[in-house]
C-alpha cells in the first residue's frame, strides 16, 4: 500500500483535508512486473549469484586456482576436484569461480564504456539530424563494417594486452551498436508532441534531451544493455579463447577453453565446465534482459 | 479606425517545405504551406483560423510558437518583431505565446505525472520561487476541473478528456498572454469537446488570454471565436468577424465551405454548393489564385492574377478579385448600418 499523506488544502471552497496520493515508485512497479516472470527472475537469481561469486570468489576456492600441481594433472571430476583439474594440475572449479570477476567486470566495464559514448553520439546524431548526423553515422557505419571481433583483435593488438585493453578494445566495437538503437529511437520518439511541447515551454535542447527523450527510451537502453553484458562476455571469452584477454597464469573462462582445446576429445571435461559457465552467465544476462523490457514499459503496467 | 489593441500581428508570413532538391542542392519542388498570409490579432479576442486538412493553418500555429522557422515575414507580438530576433533573444518570448496540442495522447511526456509536467515549465522558466510551485500547480488543476490528488498520476491513467485539461493547464503555467489551441478538440469525443470548449472559454476571461483557435470544424469555430479567418492551400481567403462571415461570405471558397454545414431547420432549405474536383497539391502552385481550378465563378484572369485580400468594409477582408460587383453591394449594406 502507498503511504498516503494528508494535507490541508489551501483556499476557501475546499475545507476539507484531501488525501494526496503518494507516487507509487517507479522501482517498485517495475518489480512487481518483473516478480512475475519466473525465467527473469532466475536470470536475475543467477546474476545475482555470479556477482556475490565475483565479489567473494578468490576467497572462497578450495585451491589457489594459480597453483600447478603436476601430479595432479588431467584428473577427472571428483570429490577433490569437482570439476576436475586441467593440463597443468590446477583445480578447475576454483579457476571458474576466480575467473567470474574477470568475466562480469569486463562486460559490465565494456557496456558502460559503449554506453557512454553510443549514448553521446546516437543523441546528438538522432536530435540535431543533417549534416551531424550524416558524418556520425557514416563513421559507425565504418566501424559495423569491419568484423567486429577483427577489429577487437586490432584494437589489443594496437593497445597491448591486459583487461583494460580488453575493456576498451570490446567497449569500441559496440559503439556504433548503441549509437545506432538510441539515434532511431530518439528520431521516433523527438517526433512526439511532448518534445514540441517541451521546446515550446522553453527547454534547452540539452534538457530536451536528457529530461524528455532519454526517459523515454531508457526501457530500449536498458535492455540493449544488459543483452550487451552478454555479448561481452562472449567477446571477452573470444577475445581470451585467442590469448588475447588477460595475461597468464589470470584464470579467465575464454583463456580456459582456448588453451585446453587441443584435449577437447580426450579430456572434454575440461572444456565443458568453462563452457557451461560462459552459457549460464549469457543466458542469465538474455533472461534478465528479456524480463526487464516488459517491465519498463509504463503501457504494460496494469 | 480601430480603438483596439493589436497584440500579434502576422505580415506576409511564409513557409516553404523543400519537397525534393536538384543533385545540386537546388530546390526542384517546393511545398508552399504559408503562402503570403498577414492578419491581425487583437487582445482578448479568439481569432479563429479554419480550413481543410493541409491548407497551411497549423503551420502558422508553429511558426507563431518557432517551432518552425517562417521563410519570409513578420511576426510582431506586442509590438516586437519576433522574427528579427536571434534564437536566444526568440525563446525568451516562448512564455508569452504557448500552444495547446491536437493530440492529447502524444503531447504528454509519459513517463513525467501531470504535477511534474505542469511544474516544469515554471521552474525551468524561474516564474515562481520553488516552495510556491506546488501551490501553483493545485491552482492551476483546480482551474482546469481536476482533482488535485491526481497530481501524482501518470498520464496514460487519464482519459482524453482530462488529458487535454493537463494539456491546458500545462499551457498556463507560464502565465501566457496568446495560446495558440492547434485544433484543440479535434480528437475529442463530441460530449466532451463542449466540456473543453466551455473550459476554454472560462479561461479566457479569467486569465485575460487571446486565443488563435486554430480548427476544421466550423461550428467548434462558431462557437468561440470572434472573428475568423478562412484558409485554402497556404493562403488566407477571407476574414471577418464571426457572424459577418457566418451570414455574408463574400469569397466564393467561404461560401462553398459554409454551405457545407448541415441544417437542421428543414423550412429554410439552404442551396448546397458542391465543388468539382479535388484540392490540388499544394507543390509547385500556380501563379493565380488557389482557388481558381475549382471556383464557380472562375473565369481566365484568375487563373493569372493572385487577388490580395482587401478589407472590403468595416474589417471584412476578401481575397477574390472576381466578386467585386457582390462586394459593392455588401458595402453598401455595411455603410448603411453604419450610419
Amino acid at each position: 500500500m502507498a503511504k498516503k499523506k494528508v494535507l490541508a488544502a489551501e483556499g476557501a471552497d475546499i475545507q476539507e483535508a484531501v488525501v494526496i496520493e503518494k507516487p507509487e515508485s517507479r522501482f517498485k512497479a517495475m518489480w512487481d512486473t518483473l516478480k512475475k516472470n519466473k525465467a527473469a527472475l532466475f536470470g536475475l537469481f543467477v546474476i545475482i549469484i555470479l556477482v556475490i561469486i565475483a565479489i567473494i570468489g578468490p576467497y572462497i576456492t578450495p585451491y589457489n586456482p594459480n597453483k600447478q600441481i603436476m601430479n595432479d594433472a588431467f584428473q577427472g571430476p571428483s570429490a577433490n576436484h569437482w570439476f576436475g583439474t586441467d593440463n597443468l594440475g590446477r583445480d578447475i572449479f576454483s579457476r571458474i569461480i576466480v575467473g567470474t570477476r574477470v568475466s562480469l567486470f569486463v562486460g559490465v566495464a565494456a557496456v558502460a564504456f559503449s554506453l557512454l559514448i553510443g549514448t553521446v553520439l546516437g543523441s546528438i546524431a538522432g536530435y540535431f539530424g543533417g549534416k551531424i548526423d550524416a558524418v556520425i553515422m557514416r563513421i559507425m557505419d565504418i566501424m559495423l563494417s569491419i568484423p567486429s571481433i577483427l577489429l577487437a583483435i586490432t584494437l589489443m593488438a594496437a593497445l597491448g594486452k591486459g583487461i583494460d585493453k580488453a575493456i576498451i578494445a570490446i567497449g569500441v566495437v559496440s559503439i556504433p551498436e548503441y549509437a545506432r538503437i538510441i539515434r532511431s529511437s530518439i528520431l521516433s520518439t523527438k517526433e512526439n508532441d511532448y518534445v514540441a511541447a517541451a521546446k515550446v515551454l522553453g527547454n534547452s535542447d540539452g534538457r530536451i534531451i536528457f529530461h524528455h527523450i532519454i526517459p523515454n527510451v531508457v526501457s530500449s537502453i536498458v535492455v540493449r544493455a544488459t543483452l550487451g553484458i552478454s555479448t561481452a562476455i562472449l567477446d571477452t571469452a573470444a577475445l581470451g579463447f585467442l590469448g588475447l584477454g588477460v595475461q597468464p597464469p589470470t584464470a579467465e573462462w575464454g583463456d580456459m577453453l582456448g588453451r585446453v582445446r587441443s584435449m577437447v576429445l580426450v579430456h572434454p571435461y575440461m572444456l565443458i565446465f568453462p563452457g557451461l559457465a560462459i552459457t549460464l552467465a549469457v543466458l542469465a544476462f538474455n533472461l534478465f534482459g528479456d524480463g526487464l523490457r516488459d517491465a519498463l514499459d509504463p503501457k504494460s503496467r496494469s | 479606425m480601430d480603438k483596439r489593441e493589436v497584440l500579434l500581428e502576422v505580415q506576409n508570413l511564409s513557409k516553404f517545405f523543400t519537397v525534393n532538391t536538384s543533385f545540386f542542392g537546388r530546390p526542384i519542388d517546393v511545398l508552399k504551406a504559408v503562402d503570403n498570409v498577414s492578419f491581425k490579432i487583437y487582445k482578448g479576442e479568439a481569432f479563429g483560423l479554419v480550413g481543410e486538412s493541409g491548407c497551411g493553418k497549423s503551420t502558422i500555429g508553429k511558426m507563431l510558437v518557432n517551432l518552425y522557422t517562417p521563410t519570409s515575414g513578420k511576426i510582431i507580438y506586442d509590438g516586437v518583431e519576433l522574427t528579427a530576433l536571434k534564437q536566444k533573444e526568440r525563446r525568451k518570448y516562448c512564455k508569452e505565446i504557448q500552444l495547446i496540442f491536437q493530440d492529447p495522447y502524444a503531447s504528454l511526456n509519459p513517463k513525467m505525472t501531470i504535477g511534474d509536467i505542469i511544474a516544469e515549465p515554471i521552474l525551468i522558466n524561474k516564474i515562481l520561487p520553488k516552495n510556491e510551485v506546488e501551490k501553483r500547480v493545485n491552482y492551476l488543476l483546480d482551474c482546469v476541473g481536476l482533482a488535485n490528488h491526481q497530481r501524482n498520476r501518470y498520464p496514460h491513467e487519464f482519459s482524453g478528456g482530462q488529458r487535454q485539461r493537463v494539456g491546458i493547464a500545462r499551457a498556463l503555467a507560464v502565465n501566457p498572454k496568446l495560446i495558440v489551441c492547434d485544433e484543440p478538440v479535434s480528437a475529442l469525443d463530441v460530449s466532451i469537446q463542449a466540456q473543453v470548449l466551455n473550459l476554454l472559454d472560462d479561461l479566457k476571461d479569467e486569465f485575460g488570454l487571446t486565443y488563435l483557435f486554430i480548427a476544421h470544424g466550423l461550428n467548434v469555430v462558431k462557437h468561440i471565436s470572434d472573428r475568423v479567418g478562412v484558409m485554402y492551400l497556404g493562403k488566407l481567403m477571407e476574414v471577418a468577424d464571426k457572424n459577418e462571415l457566418y451570414n455574408h461570405p463574400l469569397n466564393p471558397y467561404t461560401q462553398a465551405l459554409l454551405s457545407a454545414i448541415p441544417s437542421v431547420d428543414i423550412t429554410h432549405k439552404k442551396e448546397r454548393i458542391i465543388l468539382k474536383g479535388d484540392v490540388p497539391t499544394p507543390i509547385n502552385p500556380p501563379d493565380g489564385c488557389r482557388f481558381a481550378s475549382r471556383c464557380f465563378r472562375a473565369n481566365d484572369k484568375c487563373t493569372e492574377h493572385c487577388p490580395e485580400l482587401k478589407d472590403i468594409a468595416n474589417g471584412h477582408f476578401v481575397a477574390c478579385d472576381f466578386c467585386g460587383e457582390i462586394n459593392t453591394e455588401r458595402r453598401i449594406i455595411l455603410e448603411n448600418k453604419q450610419t
